[in-house]
């Protein structure tokens, strides 16, 4: 501990780039125990794993594009669309969160660094070699894991070797996040600085809180589901197998108790970015303040008791159908809430529209599509219809895509800035958000009518009915993954140079990691900050 | 060629839109979900118009709101921003509000489930089992079972740098490529049917969405469900469940026929079944004898498991 303080005091009035000298270039980014290197070295993990990710998408909308097969055999695009899942999953937007937890939430609470930083560096260590080795499936005998990121048996059982590089990547990924977990909570409930009671926390920050309570209670399950395909697969058991008295229905239960949630974990820490956003450029605070939190526990809470919804055409019981139709249209009311919240926060502001509100912007907007053919899927008659089609894949693309990942890039325009000492080029970022928004749409539109009119999700080469949307759905999917070249050049030339980023580098942002430099020292608060709830990101907090 | 291939996709739609006519196939740049052809497939889409409307309908206020918050309240055009951040009158309405309308929605929701899983009173059982990648069809009581699988000029097509025009596979006018079968599950109209579906290798789904439903095939799983169909017709689906590598190769055929029509058709299929049944159980017959009537009616011909 002493040294520690000596340390502490060496780095005091020193910039960040004379501590990085003193370290080579092994040391700072393979030993780290920084929480802002760490965060930074989450997200460049992240984009490179949303690039692979999204080249996989471009194979499965090249093949798509027309009736017919002409790239690839049925079983490499069963494939693609199964690696595409996973990779955008666990490799591209749940760790894009975990750097910016890491980035942000001690500069945000006023503390000098993560509780556990060699835990910090040690999961995310992991990751690279867990997605090492899912990913190099790909060129074994047999091919990669092809059942769908869902993994149902007995049909991903139906894999070769791919199923135990799958199960054993998918252990790594998850003790890779209980550790962040832990290490956020441990962060959170530990490190605020003196006057930052719980309800005075940033939302962002109570958002991950939420996110790491359910991390905890549910990859466990997902360990344990996998584990289970595991032993059946290779030790003869028969958890699944129906010949020898398992049920496959049974790990559809339990993946979807770990699913529901995991569908939250990565819209929470969305919510509370957006969160930030908006009360930035709309120069008010954020409306509900109290409201807001209490709408995240309660989607929280609710995520535990809704799985079953992903499954309907199973064959349950009439009294389960009405249940998890029941619970998950009440999911309506929290989400309702905060919309309606952000609208009003909105109301009688001082807007202007930087890249990170625009983003912001159409986050509310488009996610709002999604929550809306959400609840339509929750009707359980009219699910018997929808499910397993493209509606399905639109509903679920607008609330991950235009949900969690807008809100990941209108965090990056709003911190970058703030990480590297730069401002952006706004120009670009404009440019970046108008070419997103609009392919976007065009990219995942016509597949709600491509659901509705009786496309099944999953499937290489369709009737020719199908050919119009499809085509027009593709050339969305290229123009849009094209654009997000934009965006890697954006945030490599962002850190590499421009314009002096100023300590409180938007006008109207209010919290406390605006009141460190930009970019911050290497220790984000070495003593703990005095408190004015001016300073805080959301203003009023008695209600 | 394009043109006339749009020609015709126009006056598909013209005339699915003109003549209520229930379209048993996907058309093109169709939008919708299908009423389909039976008073379950009816009350499925009036629900799925209904929560779409509400849906519409909560969109435009909420995004109008937003958007003239975005004019008028924009800081180039002067706004100064308030001080508030609550509203507690305000905050109570829009919980209370989207809780009525959940109330709406909620109670055709149940109505009409309560209909889908009454199997009760049916008069007649088809068994369906889903393989990778075909169906196999079972009259429960009547010795008539065979397999439906895709059909050759689309199995054909399909296969990579095959050099076949997906367009050029046609019954008729009506384009089936990947959406027609050897043997169609032919099914009597106004009879209530029950059908109990199981799968025998992986998880497969039966869907075809002029019934208004679809059903998983399990294997070790029995599901029930059932239809009553009230128009003749020729009605198209898929497996809707990711089953393997041809999973988008195992479409489904509905042939709904009179009933009259059905009843002879059943007493054909029992009568060449039992033909091949004796052929088969005589030492002297021929093999040609036993294979020719109904191939696909020997129940021999499913594939081994796994």
């Amino acid at each position: 501990m002493a040294t520690h303080n000596t340390a502490v005091a060496h780095h005091d009035g020193h910039e960040h780039d004379d501590h990085a000298h003193k370290e080579g270039f092994f040391h700072r980014w393979f030993m780290s125990t920084n929480h802002k290197d760490i965060g930074t070295l989450y997200l460049i993990f992240s984009l490179v794993m949303f690039l692979v990710g999204g080249s996989m998408a471009m194979v499965i909308r090249a093949e798509l594009f027309q009736p017919g097969l002409q790239f690839v055999q049925p079983e490499f695009f069963n494939q693609m669309t199964t690696m595409h899942a996973l990779i955008m999953i666990f490799g591209a937007v749940m760790p894009a969160f975990v750097g910016l937890a890491n980035w942000m939430i001690p500069m945000m609470i006023g503390a000098p660094d993560m509780a556990l930083p060699r835990m910090n560096n040690w999961s995310f260590w992991i990751l690279p070699f867990a997605f090492t080795m899912l990913l190099l499936t790909l060129v074994m005998p047999g091919g990669a894991p092809a059942g769908g990121w869902t993994m149902y048996p007995p049909l991903s059982l139906q894999g070769g070797t791919n199923v135990a590089f799958m199960v054993f990547a998918i252990h790594m990924m998850g003790i890779s996040s209980i550790m962040g977990a832990i290490n956020i909570i441990a962060t959170i409930l530990n490190m605020r600085a003196p006057g930052i009671d719980l309800l005075k926390m940033p939302v962002f920050v109570w958002s991950w809180l939420i996110t790491a309570f359910l991390l905890i209670a549910v990859m466990p399950v997902l360990a344990g589901a996998v584990t289970m395909l595991l032993t059946d697969k290779y030790f003869g058991t028969s958890f699944f197998y129906a010949a020898g008295g398992g049920d496959p229905v049974m790990f559809q239960h339990i993946f979807w108790f770990f699913g529901h949630p995991e569908v939250y974990i990565m819209i929470l820490p969305a919510f509370g970015i957006i969160s930030e956003i908006i009360p930035t450029f709309a120069r008010k605070p954020l409306f509900g303040y109290q409201a807001m939190v209490y709408a995240i526990a309660s989607i929280a809470f609710l995520s535990f008791i809704v799985w079953a919804h992903h499954m309907f055409t199973v064959g349950m019981p009439f009294g389960g159908e009405l249940f998890f139709m029941y619970s998950t249209m009440l999911i309506a009311i929290p989400t309702g809430v905060k919309v309606f919240n952000w609208v009003s926060t909105m109301w009688k502001s001082s807007m202007t529209f930087e890249t990170p509100m625009l983003f912001a912007v159409a986050f509310v907007i488009l996610f709002t599509i999604g929550g809306f053919s959400g609840l339509m899927l929750a009707m359980v008659p009219a699910d018997f219809q929808y499910q397993d089609t493209y509606f399905v894949v639109a509903h679920f693309h607008y609330v991950l895509v235009t949900g969690a990942i807008f809100a990941i890039m209108a965090g990056v325009y709003y911190w970058l800035p703030k990480w590297t000492g730069h401002m952006y080029n706004e120009t670009l970022g404009k440019w970046h958000f108008w070419l997103s928004t609009i392919f976007v749409n065009v990219l995942f539109f016509p597949q709600h009518f491509l659901g509705l009119a009786g496309m099944p999700r999953r499937i290489p080469d369709y009737n020719v009915a199908f050919a119009d949307f499809n085509a027009i759905s593709s050339i969305g999917g290229f123009a849009f993954g094209l654009s997000q070249l934009l965006f890697v050049y954006i945030v490599w030339s962002t850190a590499r140079g421009g314009v002096k980023a100023e300590a409180r580098s938007w006008e109207g942002a209010r919290g406390l990691e605006w009141t460190l430099s930009s970019p911050p020292p290497h220790h984000s608060f070495t003593t703990p900050p005095v408190i004015k709830d001016g300073d805080l990101a959301h203003g009023n907090v008695t209600h | 060629m394009k043109a006339a291939r749009r020609l015709h996709a126009v006056m598909a739609i013209l005339a699915a839109l003109a003549a209520s006519v229930a379209q048993a196939n996907p058309v093109r740049w169709q939008l919708n979900m299908t009423p389909g052809v039976t008073d379950v497939s009816e009350r499925v889409q009036s629900l799925h118009n209904l929560t779409l409307w509400i849906c519409v309908v909560i969109g435009v206020l909420v995004f109008g709101a937003m958007a003239y918050a975005m004019f008028a309240f924009r800081k180039s055009r002067g706004a100064v921003p308030a001080t508030w951040s609550h509203n507690t009158t305000a905050e109570i309405i829009w919980t209370v509000v989207p809780i009525l309308i959940l109330i709406v929605m909620a109670v055709p929701a149940t109505k009409t489930l309560f209909q889908m899983y009454d199997t009760s009173k049916s008069e007649m059982t088809v068994k369906i089992t889903g393989y990778q990648w075909m169906w196999r069809y079972e009259y429960l009581g009547e010795n008539v079972q065979f397999l439906s699988r895709l059909e050759r000029s689309s199995d054909r097509t399909r296969v990579l740098g095959s050099g076949m025009d997906p367009y050029a596979v046609k019954v008729g006018d009506e384009n089936t490529y990947l959406l027609d079968v050897d043997h169609p599950l032919v099914l009597p109209v106004d009879t209530k049917i029950r059908f109990v579906v199981t799968g025998d290798d992986v998880i497969h789904a039966w869907w075809v969405p002029m019934l208004g439903w679809k059903q998983d095939a399990i294997p070790g799983i029995v599901n029930e469900n059932w239809t009553r169909i009230k128009k003749v017709g020729v009605y198209r689906g898929q497996c809707a469940e990711l089953c393997g590598r041809d999973h988008g190769f195992m479409p489904i055929v509905v042939k709904a026929v009179p009933k009259a029509e059905f009843k002879s058709w059943l007493a054909a299929q029992r009568s060449a079944n039992d033909a091949a049944a004796t052929a088969s159980a005589l030492p002297a017959a021929t093999p040609d004898a036993a294979v020719a009537p109904v191939v696909a009616a020997v129940p021999a011909a499913a594939p081994a498991a796994r």
